[in-house]
Parts: structure tokens; C-alpha cells; sequence
């Protein structure tokens, strides 16, 4: 059961994935990025990270796409005429790459033994305290000071990208 | 139960799609998904290796990537933006200014 659960939503993520990158029109483009990203969101579901699978979809499908879409609709690039392909040797060059990437990394991730140290946290530990809080434990005792900083790093963000909005500078 | 190697394979080939899509396509906007999708595919490896490990490191770890992403996609875009109105054009081979 859970191995059709994965596939359909594994074969339904590569396949939105193809399509973001072979269409012309920016906006199909962003909504099959959109489906991968709900689609993510149930692989999400499956590896039992409910709450990174709730973010998933409101931050990832719910604002930042939502931020591409306004911007393609701002550029207008409907009006743009058929973008041309990149050189012959450069897309030959990339196939080839990309065929060598993907092998390496099934060769590589084919294990069924990680290394790492296991930590503590089972399934029926988690589910006895709460998907949510056991994040917030952790984030709040052994990540408080990436927090922090991660919420500086949003304010340089946002004045930033006001500064590049503003049409002329006084 | 899934294997976990199958969620790291379907993360490396949506990695290298990300990679292909960067690669082969001229309009910035679809160069900045497939950076977009890059992130999303480590995102999921973080995740299953975290499950398999029986630790949430992994997890706090995609928070901090999700809230990074954000953080880019806006800056990102707002200096697409600004591109665009200097320029007209979303075309990367367009953006030549610092050619020898």
C-alpha cells in the first residue's frame, strides 16, 4: 500500500518535473512546478513529517510560486516571441552530463545502510509527543541560534527586495 | 515500508532535472524553478535520511532551507525585475554587459 502510495506520487513528481522544464510558457511552467510541489508535499506526508509537509505547501505552493506568478504576469512575457534553443554542443554537453549525474547518484545512493549515527527519535516517540513539538523542542533548545540569524537574514531579505522594487532611487 | 534508497533516487533525479532545466533553457524565470526544484530534491533526501535514522535534525534542517528559499525567491526576483526594466528582455544570452 504504501509502495503505491509512493509511486504514484514519485511518478507524478518526475513527470511535473519534465514538464517544467520543456514548456515554452512561463506560466505552465510554474503550475507543473506547483503539482511537484504538492506532490512532494504527499512524499513529505509519507515519511511521517507532517509538519514540513504543511510548510511545504503553504510557503512553497502557496507563496512562493504564487510570488513567480505575479512576476511573470508583471514582465508580461506572453508578448515575448518563441525563445530560441541554446547552441547545438552546449545541450548536447548537458544531456550527456546530466545521464553521468543521474547514474552516479543511483550508483551511489543504491544503499540500504546509512552510516550516520542514529538519533532517538522513532515513530512511536514522535507520535507520543507530537509531530510539531518535537520540532519545536529541537529548534528552539539545539537550533536557537540558526533561528535567529535565519530571521535576520529574512529582514535583509525584505529590505532588499523593496530597495530593488523602487523605480528611482532620491 | 519503502526502501529509503528509493526516495534518494527519486531525489537525485529530480536533482538533475533541476540541473538539466538550468542548463538548457534561456528565460531566467524558468532557470530560477529549476534552481527551485535543486532545493526541493535535497529537501526530500534531508527528509528520508532523517527517517531512516530515526532523527529530526533533518527536518529543523528543511525548515531552515524552506525559509532560505523564501528569502531568495524575493531578492531574486526583485533583481529579475529590475533587469527586466533596464533591458526588455528575460533572455540569459541577452545579459551580456560584462563580455570581454
Amino acid at each position: 500500500m504504501e509502495l503505491i502510495l509512493f509511486s504514484f506520487l514519485a511518478i507524478i513528481a518526475v513527470i511535473s518535473a519534465v514538464v517544467t522544464i520543456l514548456q515554452r510558457n512561463p506560466v505552465h511552467s510554474a503550475v507543473a512546478l506547483i503539482v511537484c510541489f504538492l506532490s512532494l508535499a504527499g512524499l513529505y506526508l509519507l515519511l511521517h513529517a507532517e509538519f514540513i509537509a504543511a510548510i511545504q505547501v503553504i510557503i512553497y505552493a502557496g507563496s512562493i510560486m504564487v510570488l513567480f506568478l505575479f512576476v511573470i504576469m508583471l514582465l508580461d512575457l506572453r508578448k515575448e516571441e518563441l525563445e530560441q534553443k541554446r547552441k547545438l554542443s552546449l545541450r548536447v554537453s548537458a544531456i550527456i552530463l546530466m545521464l553521468i549525474l543521474v547514474f552516479e547518484i543511483i550508483l551511489i545512493m543504491n544503499v540500504n545502510i546509512l552510516t550516520g549515527k542514529p538519533g532517538i527519535w522513532t515513530a512511536e516517540q514522535i507520535n507520543a509527543v507530537g509531530n510539531t513539538q518535537v520540532i519545536g523542542k529541537i529548534l528552539f533548545a539545539n537550533y536557537l541560534y540558526p533561528f535567529e540569524i535565519v530571521s535576520v537574514l529574512l529582514l535583509v531579505a525584505l529590505i532588499g527586495a523593496i530597495i530593488l522594487g523602487k523605480r528611482k532611487i532620491e | 515500508m519503502v526502501p529509503i534508497s528509493y526516495y534518494l533516487i527519486l531525489s537525485g533525479i529530480l536533482f538533475s532535472l533541476g540541473v538539466l532545466g538550468v542548463l538548457f533553457r534561456r528565460n531566467i524565470l524558468i532557470i530560477f524553478m529549476s534552481i527551485e526544484l535543486m532545493l526541493n530534491a535535497v529537501n526530500l533526501a534531508f527528509i528520508a535520511i532523517a527517517r531512516s535514522l530515526n532523527s529530526m535534525d533533518g527536518q529543523v534542517i528543511v525548515f531552515f532551507v524552506i525559509a532560505v528559499a523564501a528569502a531568495e525567491v524575493a531578492v531574486g526576483l526583485a533583481i529579475i525585475i529590475t533587469i527586466f526594466r533596464n533591458k526588455e528582455t528575460v533572455d540569459v544570452d541577452e545579459m551580456n554587459l560584462m563580455k570581454g
